[in-house]
């Protein structure tokens, strides 16, 4: 049942195996097994001490059995205690000694005092040897009808683990009707707390094959039932107490004023210590006024004030129980917290995991009055020392900035990040900059005059890289020195290792090109030819593409590349509202800790069937399939990703915009890409232009400084390939997928 | 509903190993440890206290670095198992009085007895120190309490001062004393921890005390106890919203919320301010309160910094007291983070310091400068000249800062929430038992800004 875990390992030369202590403490409890000397209860404590001291660290101590048990004939206590835990931990490894041990709790069931009866009840339970079911089955029908309370309690757990063991035997002999009976009448509120803990695990067990079980489930929370737990939950120990706060929940009441008795007799649960109690209580308010739209927002203003001092309350590990479940309430409803917003500062010696929340809760409490504390506040973060935290910061103000109020200020606030150099402020900043440009272009004036001034040197980080280029390539008409740097970047592609980047490179170089031609002709035919040359498949491709593109039509590439941009609104959102509303569901569990729904960590067997095939239903229905996918994937991702996501997943769909060249058969929704798709399949079903009329090919070629020997030309088998293509969308697609891996060994063998 | 419940030593030893279903693989306890203990590999961030490892949750406190644990495969409360851990580890220090992988080690077996009656099949069964009186019958092996770092906050009345009697804190429940005869006597600590954020021209930005009023009862026979608490006490303030101006003339102590413990009858509360319980055995909270009412922080930090030179820089430091001098903090510590490129510190301290120390941490960059009291009224300052490696192109206070605090003021608290009295409901004309009311404040997050 327990410690034995490493026995089965190899014991470590630093560990001794025991072997030899074990065949001496063998030897001493045989001596002292038949003793009646007076004193010997002390030496056999000593022995049994040792023994379940070895049994903790890992040390088998299993060949004891036999003298174990013929040394339990005692009547002192602890060293009874002492070998029921032995036993315990060794029944189910040897059920042929286990066997010697029936007899004697057996006959300790019966003995006469009630602590006796119950700690031989609860070993005998314990023992989990299915053969031994049919032993079970008495002692547990007159524990459960002991007149002391403690026996009962024991007995009704007893059952519970007799199910486990042998579901059949334990329906068989009625224990549930049983037990059900004792739950409406024990006047013990643990016996009827353990009937109702063991009565939900066998019903729920039970309800897959019998109906019956699913009724006497549903009955569970029935009115009558959950108004007798109701009225005595003052008597219930403060777990209890969860217990069934957590089934009232479940609870449907017929009427509003029934509502209002259930929360009236519930609230001043919400002042108990307990934090577990609170949220107990608190899941019941939230679930109870989820129809009733004003009381369900006043229950948020009644919560918040003791969820506060829960938050403030107690040790780290429960303030960040508590602290989650706030999360998720601001989460869903901010502006409720708008004004608490001090509360989520962080403290400097907070761990991580609360600064993360605190800061995903400052960013959603944002707006008009607070906005201006609160970024100062994360600007003060920026400059910690704390590195992941001071990036979040940053990242939590660019939030603020793309949602919310008083961007002007906050663009001022990021360049100043910009002028902290820190490359970690700056990386950040700048990926903020260029999502912030992208929402709004106008601030463009600023921003470029502080973005030309960062010297690429500076930035070595692929992300943050990646956007300074964009914003190179995008704005390259109002920088000065746009090509230059440019320039400077497409000479080191050699040293550039992050694959981002060097696509981003190559877009940014085309868009330059559109806008100086003179200027940038230099670059972009070294860009072109590096990145024909370049073993990563997708650049490569997106090389190639580009200059088939310019080959055949260099205005159509200039819309195809660098066409006109509409603002982002909004930026997606990292989690679908089904989702959301499902952890809101599971308020008060681990689903609200780690944000998600219990259906992605927990496995099938701890699942309901019921849950599942209505996940798989969801996941089914209509159009928004694919975003629920997404959102699915994005939230398998851990908590540092999270906050990532926005940015990133809008990173890859600018990205697939800029240079839409490969990703965008995917994406059907953008006209640039219908655009596209037409063109290339123009391009390619027209004979002339897939031979490659060789005038235009030397034209550009001369244009870009391109000369054959100077560039690998393209290999041949890539363009009878093109020529061959299909133009079926499916089949088109299907060769497109294939075509690089192809084309990118023969590159490789060409080097 | 739990399924494991292990405590691990600080090396990842298992202390005590209980396994109530049979659920989680054998070697979850390994698995564990190696998780927590490489969380991310650059070791700066800790593991949350909750986490899921193959479908295995892992809920965890630490607790006088011991690790209490508890694995479970459902979708169960957090709250209500993180609870339960540190309960499971108060109800063992109530037993054996002081908590310490020693004194878990030397009493394994009565902690396997406890932790039996706790849990069964993974449901709680009872937390209640009484109630599992009945249920334990190993003796306690007393383990030596003045060698061992003390646990919890009213820990601190072991240090420094000798007007309380140290030994509350380590005595067991159920040990007898060595007279044999137990002494009547009820403790009630008021534990106030402050946090305030001081901006760079020092300004309050922010404040809240988070207070606890703590009981420990050793009384037989449980009588009944009122406990009064100032009578303009005030709870909850119009919102939520932190408005300093707002706070009322002098005297008012207005909290914004409070909770209690399970056995405070709240009947007269609204009365007389006056609380009533029959107090359990062992240590508990009797109420929790936070204020974020204005209140006078009980120092002024003021850091100065100044370039001194080609590579060269000066850090001033004064720390004010501004309590009476008739109360005096201890352990006090100072910290501030230099620029990254601090090569070396070397330090100046007023003339005539005792007791002060001063640190420059390679590691970290950190300036650390500790004192073992400050008496109420007093100031002290410490210049701390810096050399740096490289030129610093940005302004300095910049890359520094902020300045933090840690302290303990015994006999104070910051909120002016007091027990007016305590009031023991009389088993005869002689039975009077001792009784203590403690104030102690404590820095939780003390911050100055530069």
């Amino acid at each position: 049942m327990a410690p034995p875990a490493q026995s089965q390992r190899s014991p470590s030369p630093s560990q001794p195996s025991g072997k030899s202590e074990v065949s001496d403490l063998k030897l001493q409890l045989r001596q002292l097994a038949g003793s009646r000397a007076p004193g010997v209860d002390d030496s056999k404590r000593e022995l049994f001490k040792k023994v379940i001291s070895y049994m903790t660290v890992g040390i088998d101590v299993s060949s004891l059995f036999g003298e174990m048990v013929m040394c339990s004939a005692t009547s002192d206590i602890v060293l009874k205690k002492m070998c029921y835990l032995y036993v315990g931990n060794y029944a189910k490894v040897n059920p042929d000694l286990a066997l010697l041990t029936i007899n004697f709790l057996q006959r300790d069931c019966n003995d006469e005092d009630p602590m006796i009866r119950g700690l031989a009840l609860r070993s005998l339970c314990s023992l989990r040897v299915a053969n031994f079911v049919e032993y079970l089955v008495g002692p547990l029908g007159s524990g459960l009808k002991d007149s002391n309370s403690y026996v009962r309690m024991v007995a009704v757990i007893g059952v519970l683990k007799l199910y486990h063991i042998s579901a059949s035997t334990c329906v068989d002999a009625d224990f549930p009707s049983i037990l059900k009976h004792l739950m409406l009448n024990d006047s013990d509120t643990q016996v009827v707390a353990n009937c109702l803990s063991a009565l939900q695990e066998i019903w729920s067990a039970e309800a897959s094959t019998s109906e019956e079980a699913s009724r006497e489930r549903e009955a569970l929370i029935s009115k009558p039932v959950i108004y007798y737990l109701l009225n005595r939950i003052r008597e219930f120990s403060e777990w209890a107490q969860c217990l069934v706060l957590e089934l009232v929940t479940k609870y449907v009441p017929s009427d509003s004023s029934e509502i209002f008795d259930i929360m009236n007799l519930l609230e001043d649960r919400l002042q108990h210590a307990n934090g577990a109690v609170v949220l107990a209580t608190i899941k019941v308010f939230l679930h109870l006024t989820l129809s009733m739209t004003d009381v369900h927002q006043q229950v948020y203003e009644r919560i918040k004030a003791p969820l506060l001092t829960l938050v403030s309350s107690g040790s780290p590990e429960q303030s960040y129980a508590v602290l989650s479940h706030l999360h998720l309430l601001v989460m869903r409803a901010p502006y409720i917290f708008s004004s608490d917003y001090k509360h989520f500062y962080c403290q400097y010696n907070e761990p991580s995991y609360v600064k993360r929340l605190k800061l995903e809760m400052l960013t959603a409490v944002a707006n008009e009055s607070n906005t201006y504390e609160i970024v100062t506040e994360l600007c003060e973060y920026a400059a910690n020392v704390d590195i992941p935290i001071a990036r979040e910061s940053i990242r939590a103000v660019g939030k603020i900035a793309l949602q919310q109020y008083d961007v002007n200020a906050i663009v001022d606030r990021l360049l100043q990040f910009l002028e902290m150099e820190k490359d970690y402020v700056t990386a950040e900043a700048l990926v903020l900059v260029k999502d912030l440009l992208r929402k709004y272009p106008q601030w463009s004036h600023d921003c470029i005059a502080v973005v030309g001034n960062i010297s690429s040197k500076n930035v070595q980080e692929p992300k943050a890289k990646a956007a300074l280029i964009w914003m190179l390539g995008e704005y390259s008409q109002d920088m000065q020195d746009a090509p230059y740097i440019l320039e400077s970047l497409v000479e080191n592609w050699d040293e550039e290792h992050s694959a981002e980047v060097r696509l981003h490179l190559l877009t940014a170089v085309m868009k330059c090109f559109f806008k100086r031609p003179p200027e940038t002709q230099n670059a972009l035919g070294t860009a072109l030819a590096a990145g024909i040359a370049d073993f990563h498949q997708d650049v490569h491709d997106r090389a190639l593409f580009y200059y088939r593109i310019l080959q055949y039509n260099v205005s159509v590439a200039e819309r195809v590349v660098n066409p006109p941009k509409q603002a982002v609104s909004v930026f997606a959102d990292t989690q679908s509202s089904e989702i959301k509303d499902r952890i809101f569901d599971e308020f008060n569990s681990l689903s609200v800790v780690y944000q998600k729904p219990s259906y992605m960590f927990t496995d099938k067997e701890h699942r309901g069937p019921f849950e599942f095939s209505d996940e798989l239903g969801n996941l089914s229905i209509g159009g928004e399939a694919a975003d629920n996918v997404v959102s699915a994937q994005r939230v398998e991702e851990n908590d540092k990703d999270l906050l990532l996501t926005t940015s990133e997943k809008e990173e890859t769909r600018g990205s697939s915009n800029n240079g839409s060249a490969y990703t965008a058969p995917y994406d059907g929704s953008s006209t640039s890409v219908f655009a596209l798709q037409t063109h290339i399949e123009s391009a390619i079903s027209n004979p002339t232009a897939a031979d490659h009329s060789p005038q235009a090919s030397l034209a550009i070629d001369d244009l870009l400084g391109l000369g054959l020997p100077a560039a690998p030309a393209p290999p041949s088998p890539q363009l009878k390939l093109n020529t061959t293509a299909a133009l079926d969308p499916s089949t088109f697609q299907h060769k497109w997928r294939q075509l690089p891996v192809a084309l990118s060994q023969v590159c490789l063998n060409t080097q | 509903m739990i399924s494991q419940f292990f405590v691990l030593s600080q090396r990842g030893d298992n202390i005590v190993f209980r396994d109530y279903r049979g659920e989680v693989v054998k070697g979850s306890a390994e698995i564990f440890f190696r998780k927590v203990k490489f969380w991310k590999e650059d070791g700066q961030e800790e593991a949350p206290p909750v986490f899921n490892v193959d479908g295995v949750n892992y809920f965890h406190v630490k607790v006088v670095g011991l690790l209490f644990v508890a694995t479970t495969r459902v979708n169960v409360s957090p709250s209500l198992v993180l609870e339960l851990l540190q309960r499971v580890a108060r109800v063992i220090k109530d037993y054996l009085g002081v908590l310490s992988e020693d004194s878990l080690r030397k009493n394994f077996v009565l902690v396997y007895e406890l932790l039996d009656e706790v849990i069964d099949f993974g449901y709680v069964q009872t937390t209640s120190t009484e109630v599992l009186k009945s249920y334990v019958f190993n003796e306690p092996i007393v383990v030596d309490a003045a060698r061992l770092q003390p646990l919890g906050p009213a820990a601190i009345f072991m240090q420094g001062t000798k007007r309380m009697p140290g030994t509350a804190v380590t005595k067991s429940v159920v040990a007898n004393e060595p007279g044999g005869r137990k002494r009547e006597e009820i403790f009630v600590d008021i534990i106030e921890k402050i946090s305030v954020t001081f901006s760079s021209s020092g300004y309050i930005l922010t404040s809240e005390i988070d207070g606890t009023i703590q009981m420990k009862s050793f009384l037989t026979g449980n009588p009944e106890i009122r406990l009064a608490l100032n009578e303009d006490l005030s709870i909850g303030r119009g919102g939520s919203v932190y408005d300093y101006r707002s706070s009322s003339g002098a005297g008012v102590v207005i909290l914004d919320d409070c909770n209690f413990h399970e056995s405070v009858r709240l009947d007269s509360f609204d009365m007389d301010r006056t609380l009533a319980l029959v107090p359990p055995d062992g240590e508990f909270p009797v109420m929790n309160y936070r204020m974020t009412q204005e209140f006078k922080p009980p120092f002024r930090i003021s850091c100065l910094i100044e370039e001194a030179g080609h590579l060269k820089a000066e850090v001033i430091l004064k720390v004010h007291a501004e309590f009476p001098s008739n109360i005096t903090a201890n352990t006090i510590v100072v910290q501030m983070p230099l620029p990254k490129y601090t090569a070396r510190a070397s330090f100046e301290l007023e003339p005539g310091a005792i007791g002060q120390r001063t640190d420059f941490k390679e590691v970290n960059k950190k300036l650390e400068w500790g004192l073992k009291k400050i008496v109420g009224g007093s100031e002290h300052s410490l210049r701390a000249k810096l050399t740096f490696s490289q030129e610093s192109h940005a302004n300095i206070t910049k890359e520094a800062g902020p300045v933090s605090m840690t302290f303990t003021i015994p006999m104070y608290n910051a909120s002016r929430l007091q027990v007016k009295y305590l009031q023991i409901a009389k088993k005869s004309s002689s039975y009077n038992p001792y009784r203590w009311v403690r104030y102690v404040t404590q820095a939780n997050s003390y911050v100055a800004r530069i």
